[in-house]
């Protein structure tokens, strides 16, 4: 019995590891999507829940805002805004000696000035003589700051850099994307079980040769048409109807293949008994097959929607990179080139852009699951 | 475009699919049925209906492109003179292409046979604990989140930071908590490769896993007790029944995640762009589409190299699958 428990807590750690492996990028992404984005930028976000030590660089203000008071003229001010929480343990007046004073300590510049400093960051600089630069000296400060989490880093993604607009381009991408081809492939599809015509079997034959064909076999052909017809019509080549039936195209073999599996299994009987009583084959589409096939409507319409939502290269070759058409993770990987070094902003953006996926993922991972198994054909 | 535009735009888009079948039909069942000739041609047209726009979108965006790919490959980048096989010359003589090429081999050998491995002993080792059902969530999750998420997630990792500052990525911080100096990691060429891949594994492995799941409930519970009560470790079950048994199941799982990884594309684009040597043929193509005012002819090489890779793997793994379903 021994030797079981053994093996078998060997096992609870070696899966404890995967799922810690497997977990921790995401979990990443989201504290750090959470964190101030100043403390983002200088610290690790697994110390997120510790305080950071943060050294910077500060100014003080210039000649025009000095006072006369009691035989000194006098420059008040703050370094930073009062509610940042952040304390100041040291300061100094030159970049080789960051530390020099501490707080309660009287710095003395070489003019003979002399600055004061409390740990909120409101400093007195005083001077026996009258100030004369238009620019204050700079301040070296190094202060402790508490953890700090903020809903900031969403409001500045998703209404200052676009991504908001990019959500709602993504959404006007993929709900037509997944509706159309399910609409258009269910006829197909009831039409290559249940009807008899000349032929079916060679449709059938290409529908499924469709599926070994790749994406990227058709993307030259598509872009010269789509501008062809562009300068044809005078309109713009590449917009949301264009991009609706490049996806629906690249969809259509593998949802008819799908489709066509799923209505093969139901039961003959039903649609002759349906035809005796003189329902036309739409009446029997509308009445039968489309209540029995919610359940596969509802698996390839999940796997399609996230297909679409996901993609990156169609949307990429056929809607134009501008901010009323660009899609999110188009958006993203733009962000990656001109904001490649503002975490916030890229961490805060990629969470916007996996909100869906991950919502359609808990909600109805059954579905996923069983339409990712049996839609594994997609070309 | 406004929002409400775009609104309707949508609505009218998805309005006029049905309002087309809904109206064409309505119209065949008042004409129908009247008498036997009148029913023959309501059956004919009602077929054309129901295939019409199918057909015209497979025709439009899959038959006719792949003619025209292939015509295109045999001119030249303006698709407009025959220059017979100088775009496939040019291809293998081309040193991008051959980076390319084995890249894609490495990526090939590589990403499936890992994932799979992975999927395979995480499937087995959560089926035999409790909370087995939330490892396998969660190992699964990176399968709903788009490969250039994906892509910033992993790029937070490897972020790098000059050695006097503190390093904000996960992987150069363990680095120098070791005691050494961090690196860039995506810069190094051949290793930037596996760093690429390792995102790949940590998408994939779920796909993988998912499936190996439901195959490892038809494997007889009385074989494995047997095996238990004759005194074998769970090692040896694993190697000696379990792998056997599942022999088609991984075949299947491995080309899958082959065909999925032979058309990477979005990992790399968002990643490193091809640059360092990490370009992949998916890439090159996409690359030509619109390197200097795009050829055609040279994508349209790549595109069926691609789909040379493709075909023979994807037909094999349908071939199974209608195996599977006449048995």
């Amino acid at each position: 019995m021994k030797k079981i428990s053994l093996s078998s807590v060997l096992s609870q750690l070696l899966l404890l590891f995967f799922v810690i492996v497997w977990i921790i990028p995401t979990f990443g992404l989201f504290i750090s999507s959470l964190r101030d984005k100043d403390l983002l930028a200088i610290s690790g976000w697994w110390t997120a829940l510790t305080t950071t030590e943060i050294n910077e660089i500060y100014r003080m203000s210039g000649m025009e805002a000095q006072i006369e008071e009691d035989g000194y003229f006098k420059i008040k001010g703050k370094l930073f805004e009062e509610n940042s929480g952040k304390k100041i343990e040291s300061f100094g007046i030159n970049s080789k000696k960051i530390n020099e004073f501490k707080i309660g300590d009287i710095a003395i510049f070489k003019d003979e000035s002399e600055v004061i400093l409390d740990e909120d960051g409101n400093y007195e600089w005083r001077s026996k003589s009258e100030f004369q630069k238009k620019k204050g000296k700079r301040l070296f400060t190094t202060s402790l700051s508490p953890p700090s989490f903020t809903f900031e880093n969403y409001r500045e993604v998703l209404f200052k850099e676009g991504i908001g607009r990019a959500f709602i381009n993504t959404m006007a991408v993929a709900l037509p994307s997944t509706l159309i081809p399910l609409i258009i492939c269910s006829f197909f599809a009831y039409s290559l079980t249940w009807m008899r015509f000349y032929g079916r079997d060679t449709l059938l034959a290409i529908i499924i040769a469709s599926l070994v064909v790749p994406l990227q076999m058709s993307l030259i052909p598509i872009l010269t048409i789509y501008n062809d017809f562009g300068a044809l019509f005078g309109v713009a080549a590449k917009s949301y109807p264009g991009v609706w039936m490049a996806h629906t195209g690249f969809g259509l073999a593998s949802t008819t293949f799908l489709l066509r599996n799923f209505l093969k299994s139901l039961p003959n009987e039903m649609m002759e008994a349906a035809k005796v009583d003189g329902a036309s084959h739409y009446d029997i589409f509308l009445r039968i097959i489309i209540p029995l096939s919610i359940p596969a409507f509802a698996s390839i319409f999940i796997l399609q929607f996230l297909w679409c939502w996901n993609d990156l290269l169609v949307g990429l070759v056929f809607l134009d990179q501008v901010p009323s058409e660009i899609i999110l993770t188009a958006k993203l990987k733009e962000l990656l080139g001109s904001r490649g070094e503002n975490w916030e902003i890229l961490t805060t953006g990629a969470f916007v852009s996996m909100t869906v996926p991950l919502f359609i993922f808990f909600a109805l991972q059954r579905y996923f699951i069983r339409g990712l198994v049996a839609g594994s054909v997609k070309g | 475009m406004t929002i409400l535009n775009l609104l309707f735009i949508v609505f009218l888009g998805i309005l006029f699919f049905i309002a087309y079948f809904h109206i064409s039909n309505y119209l065949l069942d008042s004409y129908g049925g009247k008498s036997v000739k009148r029913y023959n041609i309501e059956n004919s047209i009602r077929v054309i209906v129901f295939i019409a726009p199918a057909f015209i979108v497979l025709f439009v965006f899959i038959l006719y492109p792949v003619f025209e790919t292939i015509r295109l490959s045999f001119y030249d980048k303006f698709g407009r003179e025959f220059v017979g096989l100088y775009n496939y010359k040019w291809a293998v003589n081309d040193p991008e292409f051959r980076r390319s090429i084995l890249n894609n081999l490495v990526w090939l050998l590589v990403v499936p046979t890992l994932s799979t491995f992975f999927g395979l002993v995480i499937a087995n080792l959560a089926d035999r604990i409790w909370w087995g059902s939330i490892a396998k969530s969660i190992i699964f999750m990176p399968m709903a989140i788009s490969f250039v998420g994906a892509g910033v997630i992993w790029k937070f990792i490897y972020e790098y930071r000059g050695p006097d500052n503190t390093q904000i990525g996960l992987l150069n911080a363990i680095i120098v908590s070791l005691g050494y100096e961090p690196q860039a990691w995506l810069t190094i060429p051949i290793w930037n490769n596996f760093f690429l891949m390792a995102i790949m594994i940590w998408i994939q492995t779920g796909l993988a896993l998912v499936i190996f799941s439901a195959a490892l409930r038809s494997i007889p519970k009385e074989m494995l007790e047997a095996a238990r009560i004759d005194g074998a470790s769970e090692l040896k079950i694993f190697f000696s029944i379990i792998i056997p048994y599942l022999e088609q199941t991984i075949l299947v799982i491995w080309t899958l995640i082959t065909i999925i990884v032979l058309r990477i594309f979005d990992i790399i684009f968002a990643m490193t762009n091809g640059e360092w040597q990490t370009g992949v043929l998916a890439n090159l193509m996409y690359d030509w589409m619109f390197r200097g005012g795009g050829d055609s002819g040279r994508g349209s090489v790549l595109a069926i190299v691609i789909m040379i890779g493709v075909i023979p793997i994807l037909a094999w793994n349908l071939y199974k699958h209608r195996q599977e379903q006449k048995i």
